[in-house]
């Protein structure tokens, strides 16, 4: 080594020689750093089970895809890239950093032994890379300031100081590893030693060429001083990541690993105990901060505040009162705030009134865009779910929902219609003509069951779905009945509005009836039965939606379809929430459109997993949001920017929210609604010649 | 303070197809469902909010049959701390006066300082809270929106005046109170709840535990029987505006406030 670092062994500050005072520095930093990890593990340990380690293999595929793979990221192309530059720089810096910190510790201020010239060129373009990555991230931020990173007033402060300062500390550390490096090339050059290879461009190569002239002394100094700023700024990242958003870079991995792996579902009241024990939970939901489970909570610190869940958020699109993001970082200021690094914990404030308001937490419609577009998967709807069941306990429901839960728990439909009449749409004395639906009570017995759901069953224009579909399963060949006044609700809002015990009711009632009809199969019109079935019931006969039906029949050529008629039409397929995002019903629905002859379809630009939700489905139909506009009128918008005049939807309440979206946005004659069942019964090649006089069936009238 | 809500059972307006039966003196009462007349929910919660600020209990008395036990669990799973199921077969048939005088019954067995009801059942006519307070010689203020606690002795209670206006009024206990819908927002009551409160404990009483001669309430007693029962002919009340968007909301907004709905 060079003459200068035989006297860094040597080295004197305070009395104390170098390498045992950066021995000391770097204790005094690992220390620091396990006290704020134990005082932000605590509250986990305090939260509420949560079981999170079953199929490891999964976890590993899904910390591969999501967390190592950045999976999520390009979805935003500028951000996301930046991301992409820096965390694929943090990887391949991780092993420089680390003998980087043994480098001091030896007396000669030697590296160990380095892992390759190969390696080294990387690492080095990786720190260049990092730094102009933090500084076109910070430039971003301050000059182009993106919409989605704005901190509205009513949720604090401007948030972007955290980011800034995080990434000027990233520029920092990228820095003093380059001059480190370069100041060691130039004085090894001023020795008359071959200069260590510095590759072109890099960072430590343009650093280089700036040094070139500068004494051997100050040489040494900066040599020194970069590696002192190094393992300062290395220690002060470490431990202050855990006071913000930045602390993602520690807990990423473990959230990633952690995530929920089953799409579509809820989670249990209390995990580990069961429906029958839940008479013994003294309190359901969440009501406190610890009442979240510790994944939850690990949730809160992941956060990176990006504010991609709220820009794609519907609620925060149309003014509702909630902010998935805002959901997030509130939490996280309150576990700061109550368990405090320095200080005892101090928690008991009710989160309703406090931290969030009533109506932040209703106005979620479980759509799921938030989670779809979280790269650190971070989980809303279950959170949601529970701080409604905690309001559910304390009697804490809208009076409008209030009602529709009780007509629920009486008569087992939102609307309070009677149990009788719920086959009444099939008696439609044109409709019966043409097609028979028993119902399945014992006397008739079938291979299918068409499970209708409350609103095809008692709306007005909505049972025109449920006739369509008949009709769809008639032309199949299929042998079908329905359960009549056997079926009850589905339950798939009640229990995503909190009221679990009510919908276990009528879960259990509804599986009761199915299992006494013996039938082999279940096909329903209506996505959000078709996830309850699928999801929240158990040890059911196989579920799909009409759409899967008519796809697959499409395809066998047992449906066959006529030429679209108007060919003025245009057609979007519009997905619903709970066929698309929850169930990744995507193609089907498209195929089914794409073999009308024809037909003529356009994509909306929020389409697929971006879908944008129509309002909501079930219970949600009778809450009163505080909004600025529908989102409805939102979709219709996009529908007509798309160049479409056809809204095609294979869901009753997005017929329902996207009808009324038309009509009140004045696009009535300029856009239509229709579901995929009715375009495609208008379009069935029928069998009989009789039953081709009978057709169409698009009604006019409004729904009920 | 010890309240005491006066509350009955009726058939859910809002789930029901209401029908006249055959025989056209009464309503097709097969396949009802019921529930706690709205009204008295609304009485239970205010007892409910009153006993949270100013300490006490609240009882919840219902006269009917075993079937009326089930709004009792209800507003008990809403919070009310004891029922009361006001049963025996000589209170059948009872009219008005009947009713007033079997809860007088109960309100003389107990110490309550206030006595809520619903302002009036949705199949009955305002008539009990009135006439209870007039047999106990308590006072007595319908049609109540809002009630204050002013001390030991006295209640501020605010009323509604027709045409929207309000009056406040200060009233000594123990005191009859007629409670009007929108006094309050009534909680929620949960599967959970109505569960955990079927294994309560209700006691029932009867004529002679009541202290009531058997002679003074029920059918034979009742002075005012129901003679008919139909529903009237529809009569033509609505106006469809014509014109504009425009035109029509400032026809709307002049004829809101022609009748008084908006100032």
């Amino acid at each position: 080594m060079v003459e200068g670092t035989q006297a860094y062994g040597h080295l004197m500050v305070f009395g104390i020689s170098a390498p045992i005072l950066i021995l000391i520095l770097q204790l005094l930093g690992l220390a620091c750093f396990s006290y704020i990890v134990y005082k932000r593990v605590a509250p986990l340990l305090r939260g509420q089970r949560d079981e999170r380690l079953d199929r490891p293999v999964l976890r590993v595929q899904k910390v591969a895809k999501f967390w190592l793979g950045q999976w999520k990221h390009p979805r935003y192309r500028v951000a996301g890239t930046l991301h992409l530059m820096i965390f694929a720089g943090f990887v391949i810096l991780a092993t420089r950093a680390f003998y980087l910190l043994l480098f001091g510790l030896s007396g000669d201020f030697a590296a160990p032994s380095a892992i390759g010239r190969a390696y080294d060129v990387i690492a080095d373009y990786a720190a260049t890379i990092v730094f102009l990555a933090v500084s076109a991230a910070a430039i971003r931020r301050v000059v182009f300031k993106p919409a989605r990173y704005a901190v509205p007033e009513k949720y604090g402060k401007w948030r972007s100081v955290d980011a800034i300062f995080l990434l000027a500390l990233i520029a920092l550390l990228m820095f003093s590893e380059s001059l480190f490096e370069a100041s060691r090339a130039a004085i090894q050059a001023q020795h008359g030693m071959p200069p260590e290879f510095l590759p072109l461009l890099s960072l430590p190569w343009v650093l280089l060429s700036t040094l070139g002239a500068a004494s051997l002394t100050t040489l040494w100094n900066l040599h020194l001083g970069a590696y002192l700023a190094d393992v300062l700024t290395f220690y002060f990242l470490l431990c202050y990541r855990p006071f913000g958003i930045q602390f993602h870079i520690e807990t990423s991995l473990f959230n990633v690993y952690f995530a929920k792996l089953d799409r579509g579902t809820v989670k249990p009241v209390r995990w580990g105990v069961s429906d029958e024990q839940l008479d013994q939970v003294k309190s359901f939901g969440v009501k406190t901060f610890e009442d979240f489970t510790w994944k939850h909570m690990l949730d809160f610190y992941s956060c990176a505040d990006c504010g991609r869940c709220s820009d794609n958020c519907p609620a925060n699109t149309v003014g509702r009162p909630l902010s998935p993001r805002f959901l997030t970082i509130k939490a996280r200021d309150y576990c700061f705030e109550h368990f405090p690094v320095f200080g005892s914990a101090n928690n008991s404030h009710a989160l309703i009134g406090g931290i969030y308001s009533e109506d932040e937490v209703w106005s979620c419609t479980t759509c799921g865009a938030c989670e779809e577009e979280c790269p650190l998967l971070i989980e809303y709807i279950d959170k949601i779910v529970d701080l409604r069941r905690g309001m559910v306990d304390e009697g804490n429901v809208p009076k409008s929902v209030q009602k529709a839960l009780k007509a629920l728990e009486s008569r087992g439909n939102p609307y309070g219609k009677l149990e009788k009449k719920k086959a009444e749409w099939a008696k439609d004395k044109e409709f019966q003509q043409t097609c028979d639906v028993p119902v399945l009570d014992g006397s008739h017995g079938a291979e299918t069951l068409y499970f209708v759901d409350s609103i095809t069953s008692y709306d007005d224009r909505i049972q025109a779905i449920g006739r369509a579909t008949a009709r769809i399963l008639d032309a199949t060949g299929e042998n079908f009945g329905i359960l009549g006044a056997s079926e009850k609700d589905s339950g798939h809002e009640v229990r995503r509005f909190g009221e679990e015990l009510l919908f276990q009711a009528l879960r259990d009632h509804n599986t009761e009836a199915i299992k006494a009809a013996g039938v082999s199969r279940i096909v329903t019109s209506d996505p959000h039965a078709f996830n309850a079935l699928k999801h929240d019931y158990k040890d059911l006969p196989p579920v799909e939606h009409i759409s899967q039906v008519i796809a697959r029949e499409v395809k066998r050529g047992s449906l066959r379809l006529n030429h679209v008629e108007d060919a003025q039409k245009v057609f979007t397929y519009h997905d619903p929430c709970y066929l698309g995002r929850h169930n990744q019903v995507y193609d089907d629905p498209r195929a089914v459109l794409d073999a009308i002859p024809g037909l003529r379809r356009v994509e909306m630009g929020r389409c697929r997993d971006r879908s944008f939700c129509c309002g909501g489905g079930g219970l949600m139909l009778f809450y009163e949001p505080q909004e600025n506009e529908r989102m409805g009128v939102k979709r219709v918008q996009m529908a007509a920017e798309a160049g479409a005049n056809v809204i095609v939807t294979a869901c009753p309440f997005c017929m329902v929210n996207i009808e009324d979206a038309i009509k009140v946005s004045g696009m009535e004659g300029k856009m239509t609604a229709i579901d995929l069942t009715e375009l495609v019964d208008q379009h069935l090649v029928r069998q009989e010649p009789k039953a081709a006089e009978t057709v169409n069936e698009v009604p006019t009238h409004a729904h009920a | 303070m010890e309240i005491l809500v006066c509350a009955r059972r009726v058939p859910d307006t809002s789930e029901n197809e209401i029908q006249l039966n055959g025989a056209g003196n009464d309503i097709e009462r097969d396949d009802l469902v019921y529930s706690i007349n709205e009204a008295d929910n609304y009485a239970v919660e205010e007892a409910l909010q009153i006993v949270a600020k100013s300490g006490g209990t609240v009882t919840v008395a219902t006269v009917g049959t075993d079937e009326d036990e089930e709004i009792l669990r209800r507003e008990m799973a809403m919070g009310a701390n004891q029922g009361a199921l006001l049963c025996d077969e000589a209170f059948s048939g009872s009219d008005g006066k009947g009713i007033a005088t079997i809860l007088k019954g109960l309100v003389q067995k107990g110490k309550f300082d206030l006595i809520l009801t619903g302002v009036q059942a949705e199949d009955g006519g305002a008539q009990v809270g009135g006439m209870l307070a007039a047999m106990l010689d308590y006072p007595f203020a319908s049609l109540v929106n809002s009630i204050e606690v002013l001390g030991e002795k006295k209640l501020k209670v605010g009323r509604e005046i027709e045409g929207g206006n309000k009056e406040m009024n200060e009233i000594d206990l123990p005191c009859v109170l007629s409670i009007q819908t929108g006094i309050n927002e009534p909680r929620y009551v949960g599967m959970r709840g109505i569960r955990q409160a079927q294994s309560l404990e209700i006691p029932t009483y009867g004529a002679a535990e009541l202290g009531i001669d058997s002679g003074s309430v029920g059918e034979a007693a009742a002075k005012v029987k129901r003679d008919d029962y139909f529903v009237p002919a529809l009569g033509k009340g609505a106006e469809i505006l014509q014109g504009s968007n425009e035109e029509i909301a400032d026809k709307l907004i002049e004829l809101m406030k022609a009748k008084g709905g908006l100032q």
